[in-house]
């Protein structure tokens, strides 16, 4: 952004750094180079394991044997789609509960914008585990959210459109996405804040004034100038929810199963390293290219 | 300009500063007398700021020399030079008191007398009860005077403003500019003032530089360059001016030269005509004009095509018959005003005029004037 | 009705924040039950006793102070590193600077599962053993581009004109970062810091691909336990946990007001 208008002589011009070139280089090595080390080449190397044959015992060699991927892919390809559906889904709902929070805060909350902003953090510092399994008590059968929703019928809507298989709420398809969506929340909030904060709330007053219902000035100014949060968030929310499994694992049953549980259980458990390291690699890949698509659709390649 | 260096001057020698794509300074010779309230004016973007960032030492300069007296700082540190900065928008530390900020440069020179000598210039700006306040929580006009106070301290060689009244309002700004210059004449100290309003430069500077597009259009005293511009920026930006094409005639006495507009000859002085020109923008500024005869022996007749009434004075707008309109002011002195649609005479003096070499354009300048100054 | 129409947005606020605050609340109720059975899902009976005796739970404590030491190393490492790297990408134009954007994106936009297995493999193959240093290694990695991305943020509104200034007041290139830079960037890094250590300390999912036997986390006692039943003192630890953030964040806020309003 800043690195054209040094070009131009005004005061506003920022200081020329042509002469300290190497000091960036050197803030930015030690960090970088970690990343390399620990991000990029396990990525090489999880490729590279996909694509040998052996087992745990006697070690593996390169084969190249890229029929692994059809395999994994002919095996599991329902967990794959099926975390996509509920990330997707889960994606959708943290937008629509994150949108009006992180607007009253940003926008409506006045002095107890601190107190309501700290409010969305804090729950972050218990564990995401206890939290999770604090959802297993609120949705038990005994408990009166479950027996509300029956009197009220919701469990049987919830059954007709297949979101549950019985009466209760847990440990059905319901429950994962549910939590899903609380778990993600605020990584959907703290964007949209952020981009909503920055909105002049002048610009709202003067879209009322040029005759913009409510409706429409939302539509107009405030959703599109919030968009960089909203993709930011989607992202943010997206991408960790699809290779999640802690919340199908601990809300779900045996019909919810998501992707990174296999991937997990291959690794860990059945210790077939080559068809984990593929399942790992085509969940990257397909993570990669949605994001890609979306991004380019979205038009905000500037995420960051 | 003087040709002697005083011991504390400060001296540009052909400073240059180039960017990949443009020069935003061309090469620039310049003396700044040690002690002197000096304006480096212009509109934006013809290099006063590079230049002044120059001297501070916050860009490095393409080519040339900076000296002050007899040392070189051309590349001196900006922290290791003896010049401090009053910056635009004051860059005052937010998270430093107002005392903390103004004793900031004589802590990194390990000054033992720090406090108190932060205090004294915290008096002499008039703001020795906030000393304890962070900027954050002082208006505008205070900010500005800390800012003053953080550079005044350090008893710099040259003290750089850079657009420093920018911020403030229209009543404050003419206040201030009348502390600034008391505060530079009970310090002493070297000012440069860097600054687009050129009644700001006017009313403080002893001298002013005029500059466009990065290279120095004019130096001298405000009263100079007002009456004698060189060039048809100067005449333009400084200021209005009526700028009349016409020929010089042969001939004329040691001290009157007459020219040749629309066929009417015009007197004026041989003083302010350049050297070897025939072609020339005769100008005059509107209120040197009277309406009637009384102004002097250069008459031209008209139609006013406007009338605008300001207090103090009236302004015309007068159509000559080949269609150009001459700006009148008229001081409000209790002589007849025209009105809209009368035939008048306009009149000036010889020595009202000056002449300016035709080949430069006439709005030069004109359209830069910055009407909030 | 009007009254309800204009407040809208605040009520849905409201609601949505019980939604994320109810498993909170949940967790401290529960933090006093003495459950019937082992599994602490439902309230039987009123007790303090998990709260007199925190550790009594078999591998707990440890856990927690494992976790606890992770979480600060990762995260002082983490946030010198991020901030090394945000303050290069807030304050010089380089050479490749969208692809260093890239690499700080990137672990943001990689399932936890995926950076999870690929260290696996690259451990497995430099015969790296499992256990402390590979999760360290490992949570390291994936909080320095949150770090990053914090102190960016406030790199980006610290006027370069101040930097300037120290300088044009004789402060050298080291006193300038200490004076003035660093205490300006201080909320950013500090906030990096505390979304590095919470990140960390929370890792369950990572942790797993990399921890041996003897280096249990604090996730993952949990989830050991999530099977056979969850002790009440890890809704103890959870509830302390909450309030010491609460306590943390708000005291913050008020030294940071009081700090203003006392020059006032």
């Amino acid at each position: 952004m800043a690195e054209g208008s040094v070009l131009s002589t005004g005061s506003s011009a920022p200081p020329s750094r042509r002469r300290r070139n190497w000091v960036p280089y050197a803030l930015l090595l030690p960090g970088l180079l970690w990343l390399v080390v620990f991000f990029v080449l396990p990525m090489v190397t999880l490729g590279s394991q996909s694509l040998q044959e052996g087992n745990v015992d006697d070690g593996y060699t390169f084969t190249g044997n890229v029929g692994i991927y059809a395999d994994a892919l002919r095996q599991y390809w329902p967990q794959y789609l099926r975390s996509f559906l509920y990330a997707g889904t889960a994606t959708v709902l943290a937008l629509l509960l994150g949108y009006p929070l992180a607007y009253f805060i940003a926008q409506k909350a006045g002095r107890y914008k601190n107190l309501v902003l700290v409010l969305v953090i804090a729950p972050f510092f218990t564990s995401f585990l206890i939290r999770t399994l604090a959802w297993r008590t609120i949705l038990s059968d005994d408990w009166f959210v479950t027996t509300w929703a029956q009197k009220l019928h919701i469990t049987d809507l919830l059954q007709a459109v297949g979101l549950t298989s019985n009466d209760s709420l847990l440990n059905s398809k319901f429950a994962v996405i549910m939590g899903l969506t609380y778990n993600f929340l605020p990584f959907m909030i703290l964007p949209l804040y952020t981009s909503l904060e920055r909105l002049d709330p002048r610009l709202i007053e003067a879209a009322g004034d040029l005759y913009a219902s409510p409706w429409q000035t939302f539509r107009k100014v405030t959703w599109p100038l919030s968009l960089p949060g909203v993709v930011a968030g989607t992202l943010l929310t997206f991408i960790p929810a699809a290779g999640d499994f802690i919340n199908a694992r601990l809300l779900g049953n045996t019909q919810t199963t998501m992707i990174g549980s296999v991937i997990d259980s291959q690794f860990l458990r059945v210790l077939d390293y080559p068809l984990a390291a593929a399942l790992s690699f085509i969940l990257l890949i397909l993570i990669v290219g949605i994001v890609s698509v979306y991004v380019r659709r979205a038009g905000t390649e500037e995420l960051l | 300009m003087s040709e002697q260096e005083g011991k504390g001057d400060l001296g540009l020698v052909a400073l240059t500063k180039s960017f990949a794509s443009f020069t935003a300074v061309h090469p620039l010779d310049l003396t700044v007398p040690q002690g002197s309230f000096f304006a480096l004016l212009g509109p934006s973007g013809c290099g006063k700021t590079t230049t002044l960032r120059m001297i501070a030492g916050l860009e490095e300069p393409t080519g040339g020399r900076i000296r002050i007296g007899d040392s070189d700082i051309t590349h001196t540190k900006a922290y290791q030079r003896n010049v401090n900065t009053v910056f635009q928008s004051y860059a005052l530390f937010p998270h430093m008191s107002v005392l903390d900020n103004v004793m900031f440069g004589l802590r990194r020179r390990g000054d033992k007398d720090a406090k108190a000598k932060a205090n004294e210039v915290l008096e002499l700006v008039q703001l020795g009860q906030v000393s304890d306040k962070k900027p954050t929580q002082l208006s505008g006009g205070m900010q500005q005077r800390v800012a003053l106070a953080r550079a005044l301290v350090n008893r710099p060689d040259v003290l750089l403003l850079d657009e420093p009244l920018g911020a403030l309002d229209l009543k404050l700004r003419r206040q201030m500019q009348i502390e600034l210059k008391r505060i530079q004449q009970e310090v002493g100290l070297t000012f440069i003032h860097v600054t687009h309003d050129q009644e700001e430069a006017m009313t403080m500077a002893d001298s002013i530089a005029v500059m466009n597009a990065g290279r120095l259009e004019q130096l001298g005293d405000p009263a100079t360059l007002y009456e004698q511009p060189q060039s048809t920026f100067v005449a333009n930006f400084l200021g209005q001016s009526n700028l009349l094409r016409a020929t010089v005639n042969p001939g004329g006495t040691d001290h009157i030269v007459t020219v040749r507009t629309h066929d009417t000859d015009l007197e004026v002085s041989r003083e302010h005509l350049p050297d070897g020109v025939n072609d020339v923008w005769l100008g005059v500024r509107p209120e040197k004009l009277r309406l009637g005869e009384a102004g002097g022996p250069n008459h031209l007749r008209g139609t006013v095509r406007d009338v605008s009434f300001s207090g103090v004075a009236t302004q015309y707008s007068v159509q000559m018959p080949w269609g150009q309109e001459l700006i009148v002011v008229q001081q409000n002195d209790g002589t007849a005003r025209a009105a809209l649609g009368e035939n008048v005479t306009v009149s000036w003096a010889a020595q009202h005029g000056f002449a300016l070499d035709a080949s430069q354009d006439a709005e030069a300048g004109a359209e830069l004037v910055d009407d909030h100054g | 009705m009007a009254w309800i129409k204009r407040h809208l947005i605040a009520f849905a606020a409201i609601a949505v924040l019980i939604y994320m605050l109810v498993p909170n609340v949940i967790v401290a109720a529960f933090s006093f039950n003495d459950p019937k059975g082992k599994y602490n899902y439902n309230f039987n009976e009123f007790s303090t006793a998990a709260w007199t005796n925190p550790c009594g739970a078999q591998g707990i404590c440890e856990s927690l102070g494992l976790s606890l030491q992770i979480g600060v190393i990762a995260s002082l490492t983490a946030t010198v590193l991020g901030t090394m790297i945000a303050f290069a990408l807030g304050r010089y134009r380089f050479r490749g600077r969208s692809a260093t954007n890239l690499l700080i994106f990137m672990p943001m936009a990689t399932p936890e599962v995926v950076m999870g297995s690929s260290l696996l493999t690259l451990f497995l193959m430099l015969g790296v053993p499992s256990g402390r240093t590979a999760i360290l290694i490992a949570h390291i990695m994936f909080c320095v581009s949150f770090v990053v991305v914090a102190v960016k943020a406030r790199v980006a509104t610290l006027d370069p004109k101040l930097e300037e200034a120290a300088a044009d007041l004789g402060a050298n290139p080291a006193q300038t970062f200490l004076r003035v830079t660093l205490p300006l960037a201080a909320p950013g890094i500090a906030a990096g810091a505390l979304l590095a250590f919470s990140l960390s300390f929370d890792d369950y999912i990572i942790t797993n691909f990399n921890a041996s036997p003897s280096s249990i986390t604090f996730p993952m006692f949990v989830w050991g336990a999530s099977a056979r039943g969850v002790p009440v003192q890890v809704y103890v630890i959870g509830t302390v946990m909450f309030l010491l953030a609460l306590l943390f964040v708000v005291t913050g806020q008020v030294i940071g007001k009081r700090r203003n309003r006392q020059v006032a």
